[in-house]
């Protein structure tokens, strides 16, 4: 079984270290979104430390949002999908290998750079440590609710779009909490409350959307 | 329809609709050991959904497929264990190399990679001269033999073949016939469909017809 599971998330980065115009596009777009925000509000601290953390939060989401889209769609068109979902193992391995790798490839590259463009937001270091952890459990939440909607939208015209309109209302609570954690920290209120919502929304997502992930990739292969 | 006792792979009263149009119904047949089902008929008769219904990858709409006298949907895991399917696409990814894409589908199987059998097989199917390219550098046949060579090193009792002699030159069609002799002497069962004739020296061959489409509810198949 962990066999199996590592056996997809080192396929998956091994494709992804083959192409990696991919991620790396994922990753300038994170950086020039968030980039953009400063060039164009102007340089007042204030307001720069007040709007950062809801931008990159925001500009994050979008950046994995990029790719959701092709994270099943490759494998399905060269038929390698229908290969793993015959394989002895059960599918939600494959679709939380398919996560993991996902992750590591798209969201773990965001985390790296987050702290340097804090500084752009002249977030002080306590709230830049908050903003990063609060990514590492909102990111996974979006490759894993973007997994459930890439499965039901497979082989469907327009699904990328589809993809979009389903993940994000999902994707919420992570954002409100997420950027709040960080305006608590600025605040002075501290961030605990909102981190622990943050998690309990991780355990959630982790609970339900795999299974589902798995019924609709049965459905739209079959 | 077939009680023979050593019947391994079988099917019931099989049917199957693709949206509001019934592509076929009542299919069965018995297989065991050593035997090639050869499913025949036109375009669009059905022939890849009633191959995607037996490897389990579509439920159909009534009847039941049986490996070892259980219904796949219940013995899902041990089926999977001892059945191959090659549809359509190839299953390989255009990012890796040959002996990569083997060791990877091999892993996903859950197995242990013999490097050295995967290399033998590879060359076997006359790829040893693009051994370090990445598949997408391959042409079409030469990736269909990829997914050959992943068909044979996945030792699987049941091999069920979409179309296997799709863009095969006429050396890798013998090949592919040979391949096909040496498993089902092994006592290895096959169901395929071509739209090429088979050459197979003395093996035995359950032809099935699908089709009459043109009266698709009235016994749209018969079993041979």
């Amino acid at each position: 079984m962990g066999r199996f599971l590592l056996g997809v998330v080192r396929r998956d980065l091994t494709i992804a270290a083959r192409r990696r115009g991919d991620w790396l596009t994922a990753l300038f777009f994170f950086v020039m979104v968030s980039s953009l925000f400063p060039l164009s509000v102007g340089p007042d601290p204030q307001l720069l430390q007040r709007i950062g953390p809801g931008v990159l939060w925001v500009a994050a989401t979008l950046a994995s949002l990029l790719s959701l889209s092709r994270l099943f769609e490759d494998d399905h068109r060269d038929g390698s999908l229908e290969q793993m979902l015959l394989s002895p193992s059960p599918v939600v391995l494959l679709v939380l290998g398919k996560v993991l790798a996902h992750w590591l490839v798209y969201g773990l590259p965001l985390l790296l750079v987050t702290p340097l463009l804090g500084i752009q937001f002249n977030l002080p270091g306590e709230a830049i440590a908050v903003l990063v952890l609060g990514l590492l459990l909102g990111t996974p939440v979006l490759s894993m609710l973007g997994a459930a909607g890439a499965a039901l939208t497979l082989g469907l015209r327009g699904g990328g779009v589809l993809i979009t309109l389903l993940v994000l209302p999902l994707y919420v609570p992570a954002l409100i909490f997420g950027a709040g954690a960080v305006g608590g920290v600025l605040a002075g209120t501290g961030a605990e409350a909102h981190l622990s919502l943050l998690a309990a929304f991780f355990l959630v997502s982790f609970t339900v959307a795999p299974w589902i992930a798995a019924a609709s990739l049965r459905v739209s292969v079959g | 329809m077939d009680s023979h006792p050593a019947t391994l792979f079988a099917a019931d009263e099989l049917a199957c609709e693709r949206g509001e149009r019934l592509l076929f119904k009542g299919v069965c047949f018995g297989l065991s050991a050593g035997e090639l089902l050869l499913v025949q008929g036109g375009n669009g008769q059905g022939k890849t959904s009633l191959l995607r219904l037996l490897a389990g990858l579509a439920r159909p709409d009534a009847g039941e497929v049986s490996w070892r006298g259980q219904p796949i949907a219940r013995c899902r895991d041990d089926y999977h264990r001892e059945m191959a399917y090659l549809g359509h696409a190839n299953g390989i990814k255009d990012e890796l190399e040959p002996a990569e894409n083997l060791r990877f589908s091999h892993g996903l199987q859950g197995r242990r990679f013999d490097a050295t059998r995967a290399l033998e097989t590879l060359q076997r199917l006359g790829l040893s001269r693009c051994l370090d390219l990445p598949c997408r550098a391959l042409s079409f046949g030469q990736r269909r033999r990829v997914a050959l060579a992943a068909l044979l090193l996945a030792d699987a009792r049941l091999w069920i073949l979409d179309e296997p002699l799709t863009g095969l030159d006429v050396h890798a069609v013998a090949l592919v016939e040979a391949l096909i002799d040496e498993h089902l002497r092994a006592g290895g069962l096959v169901v395929a469909t071509t739209h090429q004739p088979l050459k197979l020296a003395g093996t035995p061959v359950q032809p099935l017809q699908l089709g009459r489409a043109a009266a698709p509810r009235a016994g749209a198949v018969e079993a041979v």
